[in-house]
């Protein structure tokens, strides 16, 4: 390879000349309060005003805490958070301008070069340095006394033990509760807050109801709610749903869900496939439900099939009937993982 | 009585009588009078005349018998009216969204074509068409003190932040479409919408959020835009992120531009002296 190389010119022994001459600092010229005496006693003048305008801005600041009264309103904002902020904002910027103001005009002014040096300590000080370490070693017996060495260093090994040890408070492994919700056969569709049935016939094209499954309002014989903290939550954040009516000439049901609606009454789970945001942004023309966080966007009348966006599978649908009273119902639990996806749905399919 | 036997005779004595004997006929009428009747041909009235309205502004688009007219490549110019109901037409005309401008993504609100007493005529008219949501009653629609802010509050994060904001702020929606901001809309235009879905917009019958749970988040609403903005400007309500990268691109950016401003200024004096 270095055979290929081309031959170095020699060096030009002539050094070009400078194209243009160093022209070092410029000329330093006075300032106007430098040569003029009027013109100093001025500025003098306007940054002791500018102190004594923050001073009084401060006094200000105090006297409106105490007068202000706390719930009158300035311009739509509160009057008391105004007062206090424009008061004790004028005041830091007043003793700004007036520091400046007195750098600029009346500071000793002359141009000051400061060389580069290098970042390195000097070599006494280093040697100096590595001298102390060298002693401390020498004096502890730091290498005289291997057991004390060892047992030490042990110790502060096992001080690591502690920090692994607290990462099993990241557990318990969720096991086989990811591919489940508290959605039954027969369940009843209720409404998300009121806890109302759902009565099919009473659902108009257009609907949206955002709903929740019955468990979540029940009661047991004492009046206490059936689930209850956080287990109500947890519930609450895997099993919720929306319900929408579309007309059924515009739905294409996927293979083996023709009969999972009620006269285009669909059900599908209301978290996102992606990382798992509550949606709801649904568009009754286009049938379109986005997620607010990272737009992934699913059609409800084609099986919750992704359209847009990062999610990966199509919306979970809950199948659904109706009881005998004609109110909504679930005919099974979702039939597949709701929720972002995890590794263990790959292996499962 | 001798005060009215003695001024029996005065010129303008039977003026007076005749005065008093028009006002007792007439209120006596008012009073007395077959209502029923009155009111119906009033109403058939209204919708008359809401028809006559109807075949000049909005026939164009929605057919003759408003019943929509289907464009050739599918669709259609605009939808029927059969069915929608009062209330669909008093949102629509009352907020300026219909008659529409232009076609474009989205009916925007603008200020009223009709005047109220027309837009009641072209609701009557659509409402005589086929039975549909009728204007909603000011019980529900004006919430007063009994109204449950903190309930509505929960309907509202429930239902409407998807796309309307936590505070009704109003958001984007996909393909150039948006949830309008809330702060300003009357209560009656706000049920309004939730029973009728304009546009995108998913209808929330009375049957599943009752007119109670409607009147709450009316309230909730009021409740929210009328909150004193403690914090100063609000920028809508988007979040610590978005006005938080607002103010650190504008303030700092500001800051460094003062900071560059003060270092280039100064005055000089160019002679010596």
């Amino acid at each position: 390879m270095s055979s290929e190389l081309p031959v170095q010119r020699p060096r030009n022994d002539i050094e070009p000349a400078e194209p243009l001459d160093n022209p070092g600092l410029p000329e330093h010229l006075p300032r106007p309060t430098d040569v003029d005496p009027a013109m100093e006693r001025r500025a003098e003048r306007q940054i002791s005003a500018f102190f004594g305008l923050a001073t009084l801005l401060t006094l200000v600041f105090c006297v409106a805490y105490f007068v202000v009264p706390k719930d009158a309103t300035f311009l739509g904002w509160s009057a008391l958070n105004f007062s206090l902020g424009a008061s004790l904002g004028l005041a830091l910027l007043a003793i700004g301008i007036g520091a400046i103001q007195w750098a600029k005009k009346l500071m000793d002014d002359h141009e000051v070069i400061e060389m580069r040096h290098p970042v390195a300590s000097s070599e006494e000080d280093r040697a100096a340095t590595l001298g102390m370490l060298n002693d401390g070693i020498k004096e502890s017996g730091f290498g005289r006394r291997p057991m004390i060495r060892n047992s030490l260093l042990g110790a502060l090994g096992v001080l690591g033990l502690p920090a692994v040890v607290l990462l099993g408070d990241l557990g318990p492994l969720p096991g086989r509760t990811q591919f489940s919700t508290v959605w039954t056969k027969g369940m009843r569709v209720v409404t998300d807050v009121s806890g109302l049935p759902i009565k099919a016939a009473d659902l108009e094209v257009g609907e949206l109801v955002n709903a929740e499954p019955a468990i979540l309002f029940e009661t047991d014989e004492e009046g206490e709610r059936v689930l209850e903290g956080t287990e109500a939550l947890q519930a609450k954040s895997k099993a919720a749903v929306i319900v929408v009516r579309i007309r059924p000439e515009d739905i294409t049901a996927p293979a083996g869900r023709e009969n999972w609606g009620v006269d285009g009454i669909l059900c599908y789970s209301k978290i996102c496939t992606h990382v798992g945001c509550p949606i709801s942004l649904y568009e009754q023309q286009t049938h379109h439900v986005l997620c607010p966080c990272h737009q992934s966007t699913f059609d409800l009348s084609d099986g919750g099939s992704v359209i847009f966006g990062p999610g990966k599978r199509p919306l979970p649908q809950l199948p659904l009937s109706v009881d005998e009273e004609g109110y909504l119902i679930a005919t099974s639990d979702f039939t597949e993982p709701v929720g972002p996806s995890f590794p263990e749905i790959e292996q499962e399919s | 009585m001798r005060f009215l036997s003695r001024r029996r005779r005065h010129p303008l004595a039977g003026f007076v009588v005749l005065l008093l004997g028009l006002v007792v006929a007439g209120g006596l009428y008012s009073t007395l009078a077959p209502r029923s009747a009155g009111a119906d041909t009033a109403d058939a009235r209204q919708v008359e005349t809401g028809r006559q309205l109807f075949l000049v502004g909005c026939a164009g688009c929605h057919g003759k018998n408003a019943a929509g007219i289907l464009a050739a490549k599918g669709g259609n110019y605009g939808p029927s009216l059969v069915g929608v109901g009062a209330a669909a037409v008093d949102f629509q005309v009352g907020t300026g969204r219909m008659p529409l401008a232009n076609s474009s993504q989205q009916a925007p609100r603008k200020p009223p074509v009709y005047t109220a007493e027309e837009t009641a005529a072209l609701s009557a008219y659509v409402a005589s068409l086929a039975p549909g949501p009728a204007i909603p009653d000011t019980e529900y629609t004006d919430p007063s003190d009994e109204a449950d802010v903190t309930n509505g509050g929960e309907f509202f994060r429930t239902n409407c932040t998807a796309c309307h904001n936590s505070v009704g702020a109003g958001g984007a929606l996909p393909g150039g479409r948006y949830a309008p901001p809330l702060d300003d809309v009357s209560g009656k235009y706000i049920y309004e919408a939730m029973i009728t879905g304009p546009q995108q917009m998913p209808v929330f019958a009375d049957s599943v959020i009752t007119p109670e749970d409607k009147r709450d988040i009316i309230a909730y609403i009021e409740s929210v835009s009328e909150e004193p903005r403690y914090g100063g400007l609000a920028g809508g309500g988007l979040g610590p992120v978005s006005e938080g990268l607002f103010s650190w691109i504008i303030g700092i950016g500001g800051l460094v531009v003062a900071a560059i401003w003060i270092g280039a200024h100064g005055a000089r004096v160019k002679k010596q002296t």
